[in-house]
């Protein structure tokens, strides 16, 4: 029952995102302004600051995020539906691996644009150690979104979500974004530093089997009034 | 599911509901049968919705409990949602959704096999015909028929209705009506919360009276209801279609 309502839920946000194509575009065009305003700011005469591709990358990811967070359930208050599906009889946190996955899906979509994107604008060698950079990319999104699903969730019915949303998220998501941009820094040298890049992704599993426990642990409470 | 769940009675035993220092319910103790079609009514603020919420065990009592068959809801765990239908003022539906991609996801979320119980409730809605359209191009009488099926497609035994009529226009407040008292009859315990008198008067079987969280009666219906609210409750609070809304 677990997994049915999970995969029920992901089902149905992909139903809905099929039919309005709201939240994806929404979120790839800011991703990519973002890119966007960074290269103006930081590649001069075809030459980008050193070492800022990393952070750009993570900055962006964090930002359309967060926009991609507040789009897609803001889709559940209107009409209330989020009080539908916790009336369900299916264990609660499943709704919240449904949520948790949609999102995942949504920025991996993301940032198979961003990242391209940030190497060739950047001169960025972000594909030198891709299976590194996809455990990267995998540790620091399921944190961040482990976390802002939870936050978005619990704040669907406040009047000032949308300024509650990054206030509360972005302090408990720090570590995680210092450590994907740590890791994916350690990629982009003329050798890439394979150690130290694994030793980031291993912080970023540690994270995410906090955050997610977390999640399951309070969803329930969080969610009932 | 964990197994099959069913209760033959609802008690409300000394409950009490605060947000922060606000209260919204104070002591309310009541008890529902199948058959009873309980009309919640007070004015706005009087705290009906927050019991139809922690009913739906969507809020939990700050004080006292609910029991479902004699049993707290913790004990009945998820399965007791199942046995449980909501309808809100806010139609728990997907605008972007058809009315049959609404019902199939619903129904598959309480377990259920979709494909002949979709086409009943979509018959039963009136929207047979237009099953395949997406909800947001419906008129409100149509989303509210359609929620209607949605909160009772997995059979509830207890069935709440937080001010299901508003909107709605004579044809369609006696559709709604009428299904009601056809749950009843058919052995659902429903509860109804509104403000607007002249619905209820002639649908409830009972009346619990309620203004500023405080249950002030709980009596069968009975002819002449407005003038018994007035009594109770205080004349300037009547309210009557088409203005009432309770949100």
């Amino acid at each position: 029952m677990f997994f049915r309502t999970a995969w029920l839920v992901l089902r149905k946000d992909v139903a809905i995102e099929a039919k309005s194509w709201e939240v994806l575009t929404t979120t790839l065009f800011f991703a990519v302004s973002c890119v966007l305003i960074f290269a103006f700011a930081f590649v001069k005469e075809g030459r980008p600051v050193e070492d800022a591709a990393a952070g750009i990358l993570w900055i962006a990811i964090a930002f359309s995020g967060t926009l991609a967070l507040g789009r897609t359930f803001e889709r559940e208050r209107y009409g209330e539906t989020l009080r539908a599906l916790l009336l369900a009889p299916a264990p609660r946190p499943a709704l919240y691996v449904g949520k948790l996955m949609g999102m995942l899906a949504l920025l991996g979509l993301a940032e198979m644009l961003l990242v391209p994107m940030v190497a060739l604008m950047f001169q960025a060698s972000l594909f030198s150690r891709p299976l590194l950079l996809v455990g990267l990319l995998a540790g620091g999104t399921i944190g961040f979104c482990a976390v802002g699903t939870l936050f978005a969730a619990m704040l669907v019915r406040a009047r000032s979500r949308d300024v509650l949303l990054p206030i509360l998220l972005y302090p408990i998501i720090i570590p995680v974004i210092i450590a994907g941009v740590r890791g994916t820094a350690a990629l982009l040298g003329a050798e890439p530093d394979e150690p130290t890049a694994i030793m980031w992704i291993g912080i970023l599993g540690a994270f995410d089997v906090v955050f997610v426990t977390l999640a399951l642990w309070t969803f329930e409470p969080l969610m009932t009034e | 599911m964990s197994g099959r769940v069913d209760f033959d009675s609802v008690q409300v035993i000394d409950v009490s509901r605060h947000f922060g220092r606000r209260r919204a319910l104070a002591n309310i103790s009541l008890t529902a049968h199948p058959g009873d079609i309980v009309g919640l009514l007070g004015p706005n603020g009087a705290g009906k919705s927050t019991l139809i919420t922690m009913l739906a065990t969507l809020a939990a009592p700050s004080k006292g409990e609910i029991r479902y068959g004699g049993q707290p809801a913790s004990a009945l765990g998820p399965a007791l949602r199942t046995r449980i239908g909501l309808l809100a003022h806010e139609l728990h539906l997907y605008p972007e959704l058809s009315a049959r991609q609404n019902l199939t996801f619903f129904a598959e979320l309480y377990g259920l096999d979709p494909r002949a119980l979709v086409d009943e409730a979509l018959e039963s809605a009136g929207l047979a015909d237009r099953g395949d359209e997406a909800v947001s191009g419906f008129s409100r009488g149509m989303r509210q028929r359609l929620a209607l099926e949605r909160s009772l497609l997995h059979g509830p035994r207890l069935v709440l209705f937080d001010e299901p009529f508003t909107g709605l226009d004579d044809r369609a407040v006696s559709i709604v009506a009428d299904r009601l008292r056809r749950l009843a009859s058919s052995g659902a315990i429903v509860m109804l919360a509104t403000h607007d008198l002249d619905l209820a008067d002639g649908l409830v079987t009972r009346v619990a009276l309620i203004r500023d969280g405080r249950l002030l009666s709980d009596e069968p219906a009975s002819p002449g209801l407005r003038a018994r609210y007035r009594a109770i409750v205080g004349g300037n609070a009547v309210a009557g279609r088409p203005d009432g809304g309770g949100h």
